[in-house]
């Protein structure tokens, strides 16, 4: 028995199951399974960071054509940029087995949104499971590839933070080989045109009625009985906290299957039960499903739709009474601690600079650099998803006219650029804008954790391959004013800056300089405030977590959190901040 | 069923330490459910991981309100913003290094006094420590988290061989030593 991540969970059981193709693009919290995946042997399983969801998915859907069991991860939001390729993908259907893992981010620990994606399993009219913990993540890729197969669909696998990042105990088995289906050239089914697209369809909606069929029957849909008093239905990491707050308490039909649902199944359970309950986060999936049966079941007149639940607040609503009986005392007022940049992060460098540029818009975009909102830099207009920068610098520009390409630049990240933004620009370029966009080049996928990239020149096994060239790229685009320019070289970089915004043309800057994590960025340079202090307080304005105010006025350096990156020395008047 | 909150700064090496105590629980025949905090949330911002283990089966991942037993505190500002997890008569270890949160650095707030005295008035068991001065002298700064579960060996009943084969096992091998040292200094010293 090991203590797995769900997500490791996941990579276990499609390993054992003979996946021979995985593709992703990484996102929180779907990421670790992807890497975990990359930690099986190359010659077993073909494992790739993909530049976004959408090629992911259409990689995964090419080789379950082609006959192997392919595995597709991302975060929710990724599955909107991976919808076009699944909701034909269902009418497709498939050869080896396609299982797309699709982890869902209640609370919005780390997303912009806290969609459902169990709306996708429903729309795509495809499969849904749902595990509730590891051991369940492994057994449910393991039957998802099987069950696949055998309904000739893809299948969705729902995961949550709490379930991808919650450790518990697997066993581990073996990897059975599958042998690779033939090939059978097949346009009735793999070439979606009107003509062969009206046939597949009446074939989607008899595998629904299958599905349903199987629901009613399938293992992983189970009743646990205790008494007749309170019913619980519930699916995935909801169940874990229905199960803690009420225990023997209540009996449970825990629905590891959630699209499509069972109706005869829930029908007898909320029949046997005097007061059934839907414990489901986020949307009422389940609870509309049962209400269209008819059934009078208790569901968000009582759970609210936003974020995660206790098992406090579940007991509380069904028993009255949350028992809690917690530590309290007079506390002084705590101030907040919001994530931060680290100590060392070139994105600091980029946004000092854009605050001395009076009026500017910055249209933002999602990676570690959307910290770049928050106070003192609040530097930042927008985020709204992966590359949306770009074309909102220009959709500003066309509602306020040319002159606001002078007040606008777009900020993304490498990673985000290669993901969404290519796009945007060829937009700009050719709609005639005059935008400025800065790609925050740190060599890494960062917000996720490090993973490569096209433009690091690595895969995700770490093998050197054609380094993507991003000056190039923009130059072949139509990009005439590319600069290539260091943040931590300030003065320079505020310069180049301002000669981009003043150009009638579109310009793109590349900021490039290495994540302060990376192993190429440590050094072992630490700097400390001396005593030629003029206390200008210029060093506590750009938002370092190693430098706070002395009593005194004095910056003060913690030498444990300095990353010796030398840009609060480069920007101190008085040259008082010198190496340690 | 003891559940054990983990509660600090990004990039403290909070999870190291869940990994290690999640180890170490399957180590003495134990049900473990561990809960981590990755990504965004990992920036320096405050970071809560838990840890629950069961002879029987655990259920949820996650501690509520007043469900914590042990409170195990890498900082202790966070100590206090997390100390509603704890239940009452719960125990507190707590690492009295300050770290200063964004809207402190950038004085909008000040980083409040007299947060141990607070503390030490409430219906809790408290143990303090200066787990930076400890890490420091065993060798690594770093070695923080393991000062922790230095002091946290000694609310469990598990063996102490079982401590030194969960540390050795998840934290990487160039910190060993210092990581070893870390462990025994903390158990010297609370």
């Amino acid at each position: 028995m090991k203590l797995l991540l769900g997500n490791e969970a996941v990579a276990l059981g499609a390993y054992e199951a003979g996946a021979k193709v995985a593709s992703a693009y990484p996102g929180t919290p779907s990421t670790e399974i992807t890497e975990s995946l990359a930690r099986f042997d190359k010659d077993k399983i073909y494992v790739e960071w993909a530049p976004n969801e959408k090629v992911a998915l259409e990689v995964c859907i090419g080789a379950s054509m082609a006959g192997a069991r392919a595995i597709c991860s991302m975060k929710h939001v990724g599955l909107n940029v991976a919808a076009d390729p699944l909701f034909t993908a269902s009418y497709i259907g498939v050869s080896g087995g396609l299982v797309i893992c699709v982890a869902d981010d209640q609370g919005m620990h780390s997303s912009q949104n806290e969609q459902d994606s169990r709306h996708y399993a429903k729309a795509s009219k495809t499969l849904m499971l749902e595990p509730s913990d590891s051991a369940e993540c492994r057994d449910f890729v393991k039957l998802a590839f099987e069950l696949g197969e055998k309904f000739d669909t893809p299948v969705l696998l729902r995961l949550s933070t709490r379930v991808s990042h919650s450790r518990s105990l697997v066993e581990e088995g073996v990897r059975e080989e599958k042998e690779i289906k033939t090939y059978v050239k097949n346009p009735g089914k793999h070439v979606m045109m009107p003509g062969m697209a009206r046939l597949r369809h009446v074939l989607v909606e008899e595998r629904t009625k299958s599905l349903i069929g199987y629901a009613e029957e399938a293992e992983i849909n189970r009743v646990e009985r205790n008494g007749s008093s309170i019913g619980i239905i519930s699916s995935g990491i909801a169940y874990c906290y229905a199960k803690e707050a009420l225990g023997d308490q209540a009996s449970y039909l825990k629905l590891g299957m959630v699209w499509p649902l069972p109706e005869k199944l829930i029908r007898d359970f909320a029949a046997s039960v005097e007061k059934c309950y839907v414990i489901e986060e986020l949307d009422p999936v389940i609870e509309t499903h049962a209400k269209s049966l008819g059934l009078d079941v208790i569901g968000k007149e009582l759970f609210s739709p936003l974020g995660e639940y206790t098992s406090n607040a579940i007991k509380k609503a069904i028993l009255g009474d949350s028992g809690v009986d917690k530590a309290s005392g007079e506390l002084p007022a705590l101030p907040a601690r919001p994530p931060v940049m680290c100590a060392g992060c070139p994105h600091r460098a980029v946004f000092y600079a854009l605050k001395s540029i009076p009026g500017l818009v910055v249209c933002g975009d999602i990676g570690c650099y959307t910290l770049g909102t928050l106070p003192p830099l609040a530097m930042m207009d927008s985020c709204v998803c992966m590359g949306a920068s770009i074309g909102m610098a220009l959709g500003m520009e066309k509602a306020l006219g040319k002159e606001q390409a002078k007040k606008t630049v777009a900020v993304l990240g490498d990673s985000t650029f290669l993901h969404s933004g290519i796009t945007g620009l060829i937009d700009i370029v050719y709609n005639k804008g005059a935008a400025t966009v800065i790609i925050l080049d740190n060599s890494i996928t960062g917000m996720t954790g490090h993973q490569d990239n096209p433009a690091t020149g690595f895969t995700i096994r770490k093998e050197p391959t054609r380094q993507l060239d991003l000056e190039k790229l923009c130059h072949a685009i139509g990009i005439d004013n590319v600069a290539i320019a260091d943040p931590f070289d300030s003065k320079n970089f505020l310069k180049v800056v301002k000669e981009s915004l003043g150009s009638s043309d579109p310009s793109v800057i590349i900021a490039q300089r290495p994540c302060a994590l990376l192993k190429t960025a440590i050094t072992s340079d630490r700097y400390y405030a001396s005593e030629e202090c003029i206390k200008c307080g210029i060093c506590l304005r750009i938002a370092c977590p190693a430098i706070t105010k002395s009593d005194s006025g004095k910056p003060v350096i913690d030498k444990n959190q300095c990353s010796g990156c030398g840009f609060c020395a480069n920007l101190c008047p008085a040259k008082a901040i010198k190496l340690v | 069923m003891p559940s054990i909150l983990i509660t600090g700064v990004g990039g403290q090496g909070t999870l190291l330490a869940s990994r290690v105590i999640g180890n170490a629980a399957i180590r003495e025949g134990y049900d473990v459910k561990v809960s981590e905090v990755h990504g965004m949330s990992q920036r320096g911002g405050s970071v809560e991981t838990f840890v629950r283990f069961s002879k029987g089966k655990v259920q949820s991942p996650i501690i509520d309100e007043g469900g914590a037993d042990i409170l195990l505190a890498f900082e202790i500002l966070e100590a206090c913003r997390s100390l509603g997890v704890l239940r009452r008569g719960g125990e507190l270890i707590a690492n009295t290094q300050e770290i200063s949160p964004m809207p402190v650095i950038s004085g909008q707030a000040k980083y409040p006094e007299g947060l141990v005295e607070s503390l030490e008035a409430m219906d809790i068991k408290l143990r303090t420590v200066d787990a930076l001065s400890l890490a420091i002298e065993a060798g690594s700064p770093k070695a923080v988290n393991v000062v922790l579960i230095g002091l946290l060996s000694k609310s469990l009943d598990f063996d102490l061989e079982t401590w030194r084969l969960a540390i050795s096992e998840s934290a990487p091998a160039r910190f060993l030593e210092a990581n070893l040292k870390a462990f025994e200094l903390a158990r010297a010293a609370g």
